[in-house]
């Protein structure tokens, strides 16, 4: 049995399982899967342009943000319902994405720079947003409740449980396909060294840009869950650097790069939040759970560069696979060489 | 005001996303030992320098020290780490009330010819210039400002003519840690403080930083000007919510067209 067959059946097992949970569970125990699944979502998304391509974007919230608040307005003031205002959500989003890429790659800014100019214009995103009183300005924008699923609007919260995890099934299935093909080998390449991909004929601008506007698409549709799960957005919450550090951190801690790292990013860190927020919410403690994601980050940067992914796997193959977990013949780049992975690649 | 402070940043040269909480960290303390122990934050300073300095060098010699040859990008992630504790931490400790260090010179203004000074921000203005103008002379003139400086142009090289590089590196975060921790006290009499205070002084920092050029200590100093009257320019014309608009935007044109800054040193 090869690791992709045993993935696979994990996958099926997990696919058959996660659909009949919600009638065994609580509602407290819903919402948290419907956060894991969300933010597994948004992290595989992420994952397309910082994970495979290397591009650490540090501003996704502005996409979140402009899907968001394009689908809401759109329901709210002209009737059209979140299922299209979704991929028009998206589409902005794309726009967003085109453009921050195009300035972003086409003046050839890396590393930190690149970082600095996402951050730059989520903040540009949120001070616009907080400043337009046609969307609420500072004090934000609120959705009525109608109950009505045209309306994206459940009584059930189960439904968005299914949603969630709809979602996060789509943008795996996405980066599934972006992998297997000339594309994903591209992004890795571009990832490893963008220098020798070019040299090699490879139009990294445009391999670049189409991955961030494909992870900015999904994105900005993922904004439309946010909007339409919380009924009132902020744009200090929704277009803010602690949403993109929320974004950022579970594919990093789960394994950037990776087909499953933000899935297994998420369900590590999502109940972690939960569990800890409520912890120390009980002895007053506010802000205890981010203490916690930062010294997790920490630990993961110094002892798990890659991620808790690779790490299972190399864990869960030697063991399971006899210590066959890749044959000498698959040099095939995607899995497993995470971000570090000149400095500790798996062996 | 930003100008005697943003000295101080530009001389930082580590990608240090956890500065603006530092400075939080450093007007705490001077919170702390003004209500506790009735030190004046003029004379508090000098120990949240201190104190930041061990943090500094803590930080440096037991994280950063271990991923120097790792992508930078595992340097920002580290970094983050660092700035979500610290921030946290702080919020945990402290709570998130807003706080305001009470000190001796506050509500007294002196007359300038027209203008009617707030004394307590002219104190404070003096002692960054002089602090800044002390960081100049001792990267420039003494022995171990050289070696920092050395470091931080070519490590290798530093290393190659027996330099104990990762000392230099942890005594440069250390002084840089304590030039934030100093200007979070030196503030702190006039600025409400509280723990989310943090991250938007490291965007701010970095705004002028970048625009004026990393590791340039002129760039450093114009870059605070440029950004401080760019805002006030943006307050005027634009709304006071939107002035940081501004300042973005010239972030987002000074990365495009000169990633180096305006006085920082081409890059190749």
């Amino acid at each position: 049995m090869t690791l992709p067959r045993v993935l696979l059946a994990a996958a099926l097992a997990v696919l058959l399982v996660l659909p009949a949970l919600p009638s065994l569970f609580g509602s407290y125990a819903v919402t948290v899967f419907t956060l894991i699944f969300f933010y597994g979502f948004l992290g595989q998304a992420w994952n397309i342009i910082g994970g495979y391509a290397g591009q650490l974007s540090a501003g996704h919230a502005a996409f979140v943000g402009v899907g968001a608040y394009a689908a809401a307005v759109l329901s709210q003031d002209a009737g059209l319902t979140p299922w299209i205002g979704m991929l028009v959500g998206g589409l902005l989003s794309a726009a967003l994405g085109a453009v921050i890429g195009y300035l972003g790659f086409r003046f050839g800014l890396r590393g930190f720079y690149f970082v600095l100019l996402t951050v730059a214009f989520a903040e540009l995103c949120r001070l616009v947003a907080s400043n337009v009183d046609a969307i609420g300005g500072a004090l934000g924008y609120y959705i009525t409740f109608t109950g009505n699923p045209r309306h994206f609007q459940f009584q059930d919260s189960r439904a968005y449980y299914y949603i969630a995890l709809g979602f996060m099934l789509l943008a795996t299935g996405v980066v599934a396909l972006i992998e297997r093909r000339r594309f994903g080998m591209y992004l890795t390449a571009i990832r490893e060294d963008e220098s020798a991909c070019e040299a090699l004929g490879v139009d990294t601008f445009r391999v670049k840009l189409l991955a961030m506007v494909v992870s900015s698409f999904l994105t900005g549709m993922g904004g439309t869950f946010y909007a339409f799960y919380l009924f009132s957005l902020q744009p200090s919450t929704v277009f803010g650097i602690p949403l993109s550090v929320e974004i950022v951190i579970r594919p990093i801690v789960g394994g950037a790069g990776t087909l499953l790292g933000p899935i297994v990013g998420s369900f590590i860190l999502s109940p972690l939040a939960e569990l800890s927020r409520a912890y120390f919410a009980k002895g007053g403690w506010i802000g205890g759970h981010l203490v916690v994601y930062g010294l997790l980050l920490i630990l993961v940067v110094l002892f798990l560069p890659q991620g808790a992914y690779p790490w299972l796997v190399k864990l869960g193959g030697g063991r399971f696979l006899g210590g066959g977990l890749r044959p000498p013949s698959d040099t095939s780049p995607q899995d497993g060489a995470g971000k570090a992975g000149a400095r500790s690649g798996p062996s | 005001m930003a100008v005697g402070l943003t000295l101080i940043f530009g001389v930082m040269r580590v990608v240090n996303f956890a500065h603006g909480d530092m400075m939080v960290w450093g007007m705490y303390l001077a919170w702390v030992l003004s209500t506790r122990f009735g030190l004046d934050p003029y004379f508090g300073f000098v120990i949240c320098a201190g104190v930041l300095f061990l943090v500094g060098v803590a930080v440096q010699r037991g994280l950063v020290d271990r991923i120097l040859d790792a992508p930078h990008e595992m340097q920002i992630l580290l970094m983050l780490g660092v700035a979500l504790v610290l921030e946290n931490s702080a919020l945990m400790v402290f709570g998130p009330e807003p706080r305001r260090v009470r000190g001796v010179l506050r509500l007294s203004t002196i007359d300038v010819g027209p203008f009617i000074v707030d004394l307590a921000r002219l104190v404070t203005f003096v002692v960054a210039v002089v602090l800044s103008v002390l960081l100049w002379a001792f990267l420039f003139k003494s022995d171990l400002g050289r070696t920092i400086r050395a470091a931080a142009d070519n490590g290798y090289g530093a290393l190659v003519i027996g330099t104990n590089v990762r000392r230099v590196y942890a005594v440069a975060f250390g002084i840089g840690a304590a030039c934030v921790g100093a200007a979070g006290a030196l503030v702190a009499p006039f600025l409400p403080f509280s723990p989310s205070a943090g991250l938007p002084a490291s965007v701010t920092s970095f705004n002028i930083v970048i625009i004026g050029g990393m590791g340039s200590l002129p760039g450093a100093f114009f870059g605070g000007l440029l950004v401080s009257v760019a805002e006030s320019l943006g307050a005027v014309f634009l709304r006071p919510s939107l002035k940081e608009v501004v300042s973005f935007s010239l972030l987002i044109v000074i990365l495009l067209f000169r990633p180096a800054g305006l006085f920082g040193k081409r890059l190749s």
